[in-house]
């Protein structure tokens, strides 16, 4: 296993590296450069890594499950070796598993995130959200990201899965150490991974859920069959922390950079506030300049990819946000166009992996905007310095100092 | 006009449910179809359109005649 070398990167095409702070900070550039001059860049950090950076190269690969598998979606220091991970299921199904598995595990979670299903949470997270907003009332100053933003996702998904919403600190722990921590050292990464807090959060809600099933996501995966047979408890738990970790750093990502877009586009955010109409369409323009997810494949078979031979056993980056600035497809690419009508972008993925929670995603991200706006129509960013953005593969802005204008 | 949603494309992204549900529809797994024979009236021709090209995975056949 090779350790990252620490220290910044210097040239992206050959030593890229996503928590590098070029990249936090604004890796529209960088993948820009890359687009003219590679298109798939190569790092020998985290035990060597693939980037590309073009929508078709990013498609080829998220339509390709013969040569890339899916098993080990997020790329740290511990790269998994062929039988580190348990197949077909992954750790944590379907997000990391492959065909044919996949379509089973994932039949089993899509009726419960259907759009007509979803549409039943929506007066919920309007509450939720007016809240949230009525706890802010009467404040000149306040954070767009911890006072409104990181919450919505978090309570709706915790109520999702029945547990208690006291426990939303040990949830964003763990999300933290999932989705953030990617960079420490490998031996850092298992200690805090295979220290067991997790698993035994999460056994001890499921102990709960047996012994008082009621109506909720966590009932619904202990009593569900496939091929006539209960779950396994690891297909279980491994569903429990992705629902965990893949529904709520997202939704937060994408609410927040919304809010930031237009505490600093003044013109957007008035026509926006005079046309709440439109917000549909800017909501879907939003996610595609700001998407906040890369997913991550491994190399299954070695296969050519515009112009690269990439090997099996590789890891490969695939930045569905780098797709949706390709000017390729997306004419005016790195302009926020928010009636921009023909917009086919890849936020939530392309192929069989299609975001399970894109219905979700979208709902949360419409109220918390339409309810945003319609209490602060008139705000700005105070503090652009003081935005600080997470690393990893999901982006989002996690300060947003708000002053609201009077 | 007549839509046509492609099933073995379709992955459920729900855009042209969100944009037209007027002429597509999704079955409980969020997967799209097109309403009835697909036939678009008139004055829903812009939003199969529209439906069309916000479909991420080009799943949605338009046939004009």
């Amino acid at each position: 296993m090779t350790a990252t070398e620490p220290g910044r990167v210097g040239d992206f095409a050959t030593d890229f590296d996503h928590t590098d702070p070029a990249w936090v900070h604004d890796p529209y550039p960088i993948w820009e450069d890359l687009r003219g001059r590679c298109p798939v860049a190569h790092t020998d950090r985290y035990g060597g890594a693939w980037l590309p950076v073009t929508h078709e190269g990013v498609a080829a690969v998220a339509y390709d499950t013969e040569h890339f598998t899916s098993r080990s979606v997020v790329i740290s220091n511990v790269k998994p070796g062929p039988l580190d991970l348990p197949a077909p299921i992954g750790l944590a199904p379907p997000i990391t598993s492959d065909p044919p598995f996949h379509a089973m595990a994932r039949r089993l979670l899509l009726p419960a995130f259907s759009p007509k299903a979803i549409a039943a949470l929506e007066p919920m997270t309007r509450q939720l959200c007016r809240d949230l907003l009525d706890a802010t009332e009467g404040r000149d100053e306040l954070d767009a990201a911890t006072d409104y933003a990181q919450h919505i996702p978090l309570k709706v998904i915790i109520g999702m899965l029945g547990f208690p919403q006291e426990d939303a600190d040990i949830f964003r722990r763990f999300i933290h150490m999932v989705l953030e921590s990617v960079n420490a050292t490998a031996e850092e990464r298992l200690a805090q991974i295979e220290n067991g807090e997790i698993d035994a959060y999460i056994n001890a809600q499921i102990d709960d859920h047996l012994a008082h099933p009621r109506d909720d996501l966590t009932s619904f995966l202990l009593s569900a069959e496939l091929d006539g047979a209960k779950l396994a408890p690891e297909h279980v738990r491994g569903t429990m922390v992705l629902l965990m970790i893949a529904g709520i750093d997202t939704t937060w990502s994408a609410i927040g950079s919304s809010i930031w877009h237009l505490g600093l586009h003044p013109e957007d955010r008035r026509r926006l506030a005079g046309e709440p109409e439109l917000l549909p369409t800017a909501m879907e323009e939003f996610l595609r300049a700001y998407a906040p997810v890369t997913m991550a494949r491994m190399v299954a078979k070695d296969v050519e990819l515009e112009g690269r031979t990439l090997h099996e056993g590789d890891w490969l980056l695939l930045p569905f946000p780098a797709a949706n600035r390709d000017p390729a497809v997306f004419p005016d690419a790195d302009r926020v166009v928010i009636d921009r009508a023909d917009n086919r972008h890849a936020a939530f993925g392309l192929g069989i992996h299609r975001c399970l929670g894109s219905n979700l995603a979208r709902m949360e991200l419409r109220v918390a905007l339409s309810e945003w706006m319609a209490r602060y129509p008139e705000f700005e960013v105070s503090d652009p310095d003081a935005v600080t953005w997470s690393a990893g593969q999901v982006r989002g802005p996690r300060r947003i100092p708000i002053r609201i204008l009077r | 006009m007549q839509v046509h949603v492609d099933r073995e494309r379709c992955q459920g992204h729900s855009r042209c449910y969100d944009l037209a549900p007027e002429i597509f529809d999704v079955d409980d797994l969020g997967n799209a179809f097109e309403l009835g024979d697909g036939t678009v009236p008139p004055e829903l021709h812009d939003k199969a359109r529209l439906a069309q090209t916000n479909c991420p995975e080009h799943a949605i056949e338009i046939r004009e005649d």
